[in-house]
């Protein structure tokens, strides 16, 4: 039997080919899924009705028998369901602190153009410059907004900031801030010269090796014990610091990490071609290191986000300090339950919001890498 | 774990300061330079310190703050609140973040002389206390023989129990529950008959746990002493005598009758030299003091006297709506007393 050389047909009759598996419309596969044996279908039906049952009386507890307005908590005492008449009585102190209540306009436009901005960052409407430029703007805004005392708004202390605010300020200061520290210390830990990898270890390894709380409950309480008076700096901005210091160096770990998967070649190629120290980090190395370390830099500026909730042990009411106090009050205290689901439903939201955009920011990334070897 | 690490860094940390002498002296003059007071309080205690639902700061011992800023900057509304637990209430006033402390803390032995601080002029005398359904109809403890009684294992309240059973020669049937949370239910649930805690803590769980917070009754016997109120710091006199005399100007407003509706009324017509030296119509000692010859006025007019601050925040116009027992003037047999101006 000879076949033409390079030709696929064959002479002669195919082989029978086998039929189609039985049934292999979509119910079959359910079928071949959930009821295969008897042992899964019982386990399907009895997961299925736990599942179902669960939903039913979620849906009933949270939403049919719940209560929704109520200013003096008496409906929700007589109610069998939810009583989310405590975020309605409550929300301003949850969202806003203790901010003074004639100007919480201004913490509610925070939010507000905090909000648009990440969105509109988050697909990608403008070029990069022009978002970092907008961000710079929102930080200066924020500022002038909270802090007052200027333009004719009333000045208001850094103690009486709180809620969601604070919560984005310190957050959005620790990236700002964190990011940059973070790759000079993964930079200065792969360093020539002793002294700055020296320092460079130190501090990476020291901060790592203590506490969040701890950083906070130095900077704040212990320094000005050791700082002369005249010296005062803000009790924010002192935890803010403790804050960026141990993002990044916890950050810089995850850089050093992309930078090592960096082939030498690039680096050595660059140095052939005559550029200096910072141009090829900043134009070869950083660029293909960062874009390695993304999925666990933004396990990072997650954990940064969740990390501003210890603000609440040095007085400051971010969201969840503030839900707390809100919470104490003798007439809603039984309603914990509904308060702390409102803010895991605003954590939930956040946080995935940044994982989604830290997905995004991968997928880029390969696209630009698959056209860039095609 | 984490707490003792915390606890024993500040610890050393405050003895390292003080031995620099890093603590702060002439409180007034810091405290006017910056035109705000600013004063640790605890936050989550509804009746003492607490934020409503507007963000605004009300209780007992945020009314002893707004007091203090109303005599020394005339401004009640000058006053900024820091919230703090109970690691840090003390830890902030030392490291002179804050100016003066009115977080609940109970005036020990220990806490005086060991800390570098003042306990001065108690605001509110706190004790264990028992707390029984309407329908018994007991009226004090004594009738509480053969009684039921909810406490938590190797509580204060469990030792208060035991001794007044020896004391009093009478029978209670102790049901003894490991979570606060289960103890409540179970009390309200009727499974005992009293419940032991410290009276503020009870008059807080009957706001709001009860169902109708009216059909259960606080005895007015208290058992072990608890007298709380504000703190300053051991090296400035003159502070400690500022703060102290405004709280005894809020208990005098009281004795004397002067509220904070009739205290302009008052100041005009009264004849009573008590009251004359206390709204600074006659000297008022405000010069000694450091302050302005009406501070006492202000404290009066803007934040009213003892009785309106504890009526409005643990009294009867309260939800917590606890007697006034220990708290009453001397008169009425309480523990409230002001030397004389």
């Amino acid at each position: 039997m000879s076949a033409a050389i390079g030709s696929y047909a064959t002479i002669g009759k195919d082989a029978p080919r086998r039929p189609a598996p039985h049934g292999a419309g979509r119910l079959a596969q359910l079928k071949a899924r959930y009821f295969a044996t008897p042992g899964t279908s019982l386990l399907t039906i009895v997961l299925g009705l736990m599942t179902v049952w669960a939903v039913v009386s979620f849906v009933r507890w949270g939403i049919i028998d719940a209560v929704w307005y109520d200013p003096t908590a008496e409906a929700c005492r007589t109610a069998s369901g939810a009583c989310w008449a405590v975020i309605t009585e409550k929300y301003r102190v949850i969202l806003l602190g203790t901010y003074p209540y004639d100007e919480q306009w201004r913490s509610a436009l925070i939010i507000a153009i905090w909000v648009v901005w990440a969105v509109l960052t988050a697909f990608r409407l403008f070029p990069l410059r022009l978002r970092l430029a907008g961000w710079l703007a929102v930080f200066a805004v924020t500022l002038v907004l909270m802090r007052g005392g200027v333009f004719g708004l009333s000045y208001i202390g850094t103690d009486a900031w709180g809620g969601l605010p604070l919560t984005f300020l310190v957050f959005g200061g620790t990236i700002a801030f964190g990011i940059p520290l973070a790759i000079l210390l993964a930079l200065g830990r792969r360093s020539v010269f002793p002294v700055v990898r020296f320092v460079s270890i130190a501090t990476i390894e020291g901060v790592r090796g203590i506490p969040l709380l701890v950083v906070l409950f130095f900077g704040t309480l212990i320094l000005p014990l050791f700082l002369p008076p005249q010296l005062d700096v803000d009790k924010l901005v002192r935890a803010e610091i403790g804050m960026v210091i141990f993002f990044a160096a916890y950050a810089a770990e995850v850089i050093r990490g992309g930078l090592q998967a960096v082939a030498d070649g690039q680096d050595e190629a660059a140095k052939a071609l005559g550029m200096g120290y910072w141009l090829r980090m900043r134009k070869i190395v950083l660029p293909q290191a960062i874009a390695i370390a993304i999925p666990a830099l933004f396990n990072d500026i997650i954990r940064a986000f969740k990390n501003t909730t210890y603000f609440a042990i040095l007085g400051l009411f971010d969201v969840l300090g503030a839900t707390k106090v809100a919470l104490d009050d003798p007439a809603w205290v039984r309603y914990g339950l509904e308060g702390y689901l409102f803010v895991f439903l605003l954590y939930f939201l956040i946080c995935s919001g940044l994982s989604l955009y830290g997905r995004s920011l991968e997928q880029d990334h390969a696209r630009r890498t698959r056209r860039a070897e095609q | 774990m984490k707490n003792v690490v915390l606890r024993s860094l500040l610890v050393g940390a405050v003895s390292l300061g003080a031995l620099g002498g890093a603590a702060v002296a002439g409180t007034l003059d810091n405290v006017k330079q910056a035109g705000v007071l600013k004063c640790a309080v605890n936050g989550s205690r509804p009746g003492f310190s607490s934020v409503d639902s507007e963000g605004n700061w009300h209780g007992l011992d945020v009314d002893t703050c707004r007091a203090v800023a109303a005599a020394v900057l005339g401004d009640a509304g000058k006053v900024q609140f820091l919230k703090t637990n109970n690691q840090t209430r003390l830890t902030a006033l030392q490291t002179g973040e804050v100016d003066m402390t009115a977080a609940n803390t109970t005036w020990t032995r220990a806490r005086d002389t060991d800390l570098g601080l003042d306990f001065i002029a108690p605001t509110f005398y706190d004790g264990q206390a028992f707390m029984v359904s309407k329908e018994l109809g007991v009226e004090s403890v004594d009738d509480l023989d053969g009684a039921s009684v909810c406490v938590r294992p190797g509580s204060t309240s469990e030792r208060v129990v035991s001794d007044i059973q020896k004391k009093k020669g009478i029978e209670l049937k102790l049901v003894v529950i490991e979570d606060q949370k289960e103890v409540n239910t179970a009390f309200f649930g009727g499974r005992c008959d009293a419940m032991v805690q410290s009276s503020s803590a009870l008059s807080s769980t009957r706001a709001a746990v009860a169902d109708n917070p009216d059909d259960y009754v606080i005895l007015p016997q208290r058992f072990g002493k608890d007298p709380e109120g504000p703190i300053v710091r051991q090296d400035d006199a003159q502070w400690r005598d500022i703060v102290q005399w405004t709280v005894f100007a809020l208990f005098q407003a009281e004795e004397s009758g002067v509220t904070s509706a009739n205290v302009d009324e008052m100041k005009a017509d009264s004849k009573d030299a008590t009251i004359r030296r206390l709204l600074g119509v006659e000297t008022s000692g405000g010069k000694g003091l450091g302050l302005a010859p009406d501070w006492a006025y202000q404290v009066i007019k803007q934040v009213g006297n003892y009785g309106e601050v504890f009526d409005r925040n643990v009294g009867k116009d309260s939800a917590l709506k606890l007697e006034r027992a220990l708290n009453a003037q001397y008169s009425d047999g309480g523990m409230i007393y002001a030397p004389p101006l």
